[in-house]
């Protein structure tokens, strides 16, 4: 798929249903009411000239250049504020249309630098488009009062690191603005002055990288002019080929299209007809792919005898047969379940896939685990548990027919900003919200967003609150029996209204333990059961608590009571946390599951496998993550197999993660970079980004997007191939010969991938499972009608304190989490430009606990915890409330999940990582573990080998 | 796997089906769960616990329920 240009129809797509038919240029044209005559036109082929028009906007009518006639109608209206009639005569094109628009595009050129061959829109831009279509040939206006000539111009701003803005290339046509505030809603940028001295300005006149501005590039998409444009593009120029791919950051899933010259990439932007954005990105999808080409990525495999030897560089013949004969070794002296292997939810479904074939097939053991289970889980469970299936039930889409939302644990501003963005459109139409969150999110309240309710409970607190919601819809006969009665089961339901509708579940009864008043519970209760359309969106604030399936449940339960699911605008909607945690658990990456979630106990199911792949396979669950590194400390692991993951700074109590690690006999790291848990490995395979490869994503709406290979991979070969190449080397064949036919095999042995296929994915652009033969073009709301297990299940979700209790030595509660520029570890974005907004890992502390310990905004503080210590810099704000501190774990030398404990959900084993006890005070130095630290990652950098390295991007 | 994590995981599994309304469910469910969830090895160490120390450390429920993994 390789395009550049999209066609920019100049006002978005009417949804209306009734169709109006219309006569434009002599030609009969039908389209949707509402559809602008620039829209109409331009679908029929004839687009009108435009400045101040796009697609993803809605229409402003400033720029005078779109004036059409119409028949019976004096003036010259503008086309694209102007909607389609029934009976129009409308002519886009005549002597006199052509005389007012050259004399537009003169004024507008008039005040235009002229530099177009060496101007970087040079071949991209619409004000040069503009003027040839109009057909200018003089501008008669002399020399006089600009804004580009040396005197006047003002001075570029280069402050954000992706793009550059120069106020004398801008034609004021507030595209920029429009979609900062429409698209992205943050509101960032305005119009300054009047008349002549009109001018577009970031925040209050600032530097863009001082304003509020989240450098979503949205304005840079939507600007006519070489205005605001991407510094890569400065650069290089403009790019010669284009591919549509998926994003590699969160769960969000959005679609983007690579522009490169070659396979060098010029940049990168949002594709609009992605299923999942429509159109919009934010700063790490859009800009944040530099660490693809940077100087630490290592590009060939290394193998080591210990980890305090120094790294061999090695082919990949002779690291491959390494891993595998080491693998082997094990087995034969320890067993095959001395072994393990982790599949990653950063790579594709067909990487993961071939991941745990390879560990149920050639290694013969179910020891297969996934970063999914430090994240969601406990949706898997939960969701299967009461819905029938282990996935949120909706597509985005659904949320522009939300009339109210309830966003439970997920600070989607950060973690999920192009779901947020188009929540934030829903609200400002006038849909209501409910926050749930321990933290003063900017969804919560902001200049532009206010929530109905901020339901701000102590972290813990989640059960004990969605019971208070579910009593208050019980006992206020809030329930819609009507679906109760006929889409779920009555027994199960009737235990469930016991349970909940008890005193001791009440607002009032739960408000001592979750510090939430019952006026708000009750007033958030009422909103929520009596919206018409009402939306749960949730993230890992519900699940990775010791009680996060009982979270998921009490929310499915919340969903099903009130008939809220089963049609758009309502739903369960799980937050994915990685770009295909979805995917990962789809493709049997748990223990105890093989692809499509069913369980290696099913006979039926497992002799589809073993015929498939011509082995015999083990019928009993292997070990979870949590459970691999407890067998490890004992002996009884002996080997890791880890795809992408990071998990001695991604998974809790850091110390006994690397401890079990360095119990091992052979840890085999496949990745970009030398991470920290590369540093307890023996062999390091060269793992590849997403833009060297093909395969799938799934996103948190279960949408199957294609991921296309954009330049070749550094190290010679996709993950997947390498996975493949280590089967091979441990004696069981695998002949794929390209990801296509891996799909091929997961739709014949996976029922709701049925219908999936990557020449499928190429006409539909994107699928949403299940895909079987009666829904072959895919799924966007589940459990319609009836729920995939038949009838839905209330199960009782009794509110059980967390262990992890705040006391005399550790007085405060830690929750952590993410903040929008980094993503997850770091790995990539810390690589990136967006250090720029977030250098550093902050704990915030509220005023109050801060003045008790006098400490101040900056200040180096001590946190220690049950499990660890570490020393990080103070932000002292209320966005925290008093008992509770915040931190983030985006940098290694941080070690925020140093202080997490091993604490866990009790169905799933998802860490506790949004509580644990601290004591915090001021300090003069590192903490113990971060000399350590620093001294092991010191050595380990002395043991690389002194490579040649990639171009730093 | 040190008994104490083993312990930790099944009294918490325990927890979580505490609300179950029928005792005999309940049971029912704990050792469904630890079939369906927990590797073999681990299930093993947990009945060896059971035979061996009676149970100590465990609640009545995962008692119950290490009788019905038999």
């Amino acid at each position: 798929m390789k395009q550049i240009c999209d066609i920019d129809h100049g006002t978005p797509a009417s949804t209306s249903a009734e169709r109006v038919t219309l006569t434009i240029d002599g030609c009969s044209v039908t389209v949707p009411a509402g559809t602008s005559l620039m829209r109409a036109a331009s679908e029929m082929g004839n687009s009108i000239p435009k400045l101040c028009a796009s697609d993803s906007l809605k229409p402003f009518g400033s720029c005078r250049l779109c004036l059409v006639e119409i028949e019976g109608r004096r003036g010259y209206p503008a086309s694209c504020t102007t909607p389609a009639e029934a009976g129009m005569v409308v002519r886009t094109q005549s002597e006199k249309l052509a005389e007012l628009r050259r004399g537009v595009m003169e004024l507008y050129v008039s005040d235009h630098p002229l530099d177009c061959l060496t101007c970087p829109a040079n071949g991209n831009c619409e004000l040069q488009t503009a003027a040839g279509r109009v057909g200018l040939r003089e501008v008669r206006y002399g020399a006089g009062a600009n804004h580009h000539d040396a005197a006047s111009r003002r001075p570029a701003d280069a402050s954000n690191p992706y793009f550059a803005y120069d106020p004398a290339k801008c034609i004021v046509c507030t595209r920029c603005v429009r979609a900062c505030d429409d698209i992205q809603g943050t509101f960032a940028l305005t119009i300054a002055g009047r008349g002549f001295a009109s001018r577009m300005v970031a925040g209050e006149d600032q530097p863009y990288l001082e304003s509020e501005c989240v450098s979503c590039g949205a304005c840079v998409a939507a600007c006519p002019t070489g205005s605001l444009m991407e510094k890569s593009l400065i650069a290089r120029g403009q790019a010669h080929g284009s591919t549509v791919t998926t994003c590699a950051y969160c769960g969000v899933g959005c679609a983007l299209k690579v522009e490169t010259q070659g396979s060098e990439i010029v940049r990168i932007v949002p594709h609009e007809a992605g299923g999942a954005n429509r159109g919009h990105a934010c700063v790490k999808g859009r800009f944040a792919w530099g660490y693809a080409t940077h100087r630490d990525r290592i590009a060939k495999p290394m193998i080591r005898a210990g980890i305090g030897e120094p790294w061999r560089e090695v082919s990949w013949e002779e690291a491959l047969n390494r891993a595998a004969s080491e693998l082997r070794r094990i087995q034969a002296k320890h067993g095959r379940n001395a072994v393990g292997g982790i599949t990653s939810s950063r790579c594709t479904n067909e990487e993961t896939y071939l991941v745990q074939k390879l560990m149920r097939a050639a290694l013969g053991t179910n020891n297969v685990d996934t970063c999914a289970r430090v994240c969601h889980s406990p949706t898997g469970y939960g969701l299967k548990q009461t819905l029938g299936e282990a996935a949120g039930t909706q597509a985005f889409d659904s949320i522009a027919h939300a009339d109210v939302v309830m966003l439970i644990g997920a600070n989607s501003t950060a973690a999920h900003p192009v779901f947020a963005s188009r929540l934030k459109q829903r609200l400002r139409r006038g849909a209501r919200l409910i926050v749930i969150d321990p933290r003063g999110i900017e969804l919560a309240r902001s200049p532009h967003i206010a929530a109905d309710w901020h339901l701000k409970l102590r972290p813990g607190t989640n059960v004990a609150v969605l019971n208070a919601l579910a009593h208050v819809i019980v006992t206020e006969g809030l329930v819609d029996e009507g679906f109760v009665r006929e889409r779920c089961e009555i027994d199960s339901f009737e235990a469930w209204r016991d349970f909940v509708a008890r005193p001791e579940n009440s607002p009032e009864a739960m408000a001592a333990v979750s510090g939430v008043p019952a006026e708000a519970v009750r007033g958030a209760a009422r909103l929520y059961a009596q919206a018409g359309n009402a939306a749960i969106y949730y993230g890992l604030g519900v699940t990775e608590h010791s009680q996060g399936s009982t979270a998921v449940m009490a929310i499915a339960a919340l969903a099903m009571a009130t008939g809220n699911i089963g049609r758009e605008g309502v739903g369960v909607n799980p937050l994915r946390g990685q770009n295909n945690v979805q995917g990962a658990g789809d493709m049997g990456s748990f223990p105890h599951e093989f692809t499509g979630y069913r369980h290696v106990g099913d006979d039926a199911v497992r002799a589809a496998f073993e015929a498939e792949w011509g082995a015999a396979l083990d019928p009993e669950p292997g070990l979870r993550l949590p459970n691999m590194l407890e067998a490890a400390h004992e002996g009884a692991l002996r080997a890791l197999y880890i795809q992408g993951e990071d998990i001695v700074q991604s998974d809790p109590n850091s110390q006994h993660v690397a401890a079990a690690l360095q119990a091992m006999e052979c840890v085999i790291v496949q990745d970009l970079f030398l991470n920290e848990t590369a540093h307890y490995a023996h062999v390091f395979l060269p793992g590849s980004s997403f833009l060297e490869k093909d395969g799938t994503f799934t996103n948190s709406e279960r949408r199957i997007s294609p991921v296309r290979q954009v330049m070749p991979p550094l190290g010679g070969m996709a993950d997947w191939q390498v996975t493949q190449a280590l089967a091979n080397a441990l004696g069981y064949p695998m002949r794929y010969g390209h990801p296509a036919e891996i799909m091929d095999e997961i739709a014949r042995l996976t029922p709701t991938f049925r219908g999936v296929s990557h020449e499928k994915l190429e006409r539909f652009g994107s699928l949403q499972w299940p895909c079987t033969e009666d829904a072959s073009a895919g799924t966007p709301t589940m459990h319609v009608g009836s729920f995939v297990r038949g009838k839905g299940r209330f199960l009782p979700t009794p509110y059980v304190a967390t262990s992890e209790k705040a006391g005399p030595r550790f007085p405060l509660l830690l929750t952590t989490g993410r903040i929008l520029s980094q993503y997850n570890v770091g790995t990539q974005t810390r690589r990136t430009g967006n250090n720029a907004w977030y250098k550093e890992d902050l704990i915030e502390i509220h005023p109050h606990d801060a003045a008790e310990r006098n400490i101040r905004d900056g200040d180096w503080v001590g946190v220690a915890s049950r499990a660890g210590e570490t020393v990080l810099r103070a932000t002292v704000t209320e966005r925290v409330q008093p008992g509770v501190c915040y931190t983030t774990f985006h940098f290694p030398e941080s070690g925020a999940n140093v202080l997490t404990t091993d604490n866990s959900d009790w169905a799933t084993n998802c860490p506790e990582y949004k509580v644990t006890a601290v004591q915090v005070v001021r300090v003069t130095q590192p903490s113990a573990w971060q000399q350590r630290r620093r001294r092991f990652a010191e050595e380990q950098a002395r043991l690389r080998p002194k490579a040649e390295h990639v171009s730093e991007a | 796997m040190k008994i104490d994590y083993l312990l930790k995981m099944a009294n918490q599994i325990a927890a979580g089906f505490a609300a179950t309304p029928d005792e005999a469910a309940a049971s029912r469910e704990v050792a469904g769960h630890l079939r369906r969830f927990w590797a073999p090895q681990m299930r093993r160490q947990l009945v060896e616990h059971v035979d061996s120390r009676r149970g100590e450390g465990l609640s009545e429920l995962v008692i119950r329920a290490v009788g019905d993994l038999r």
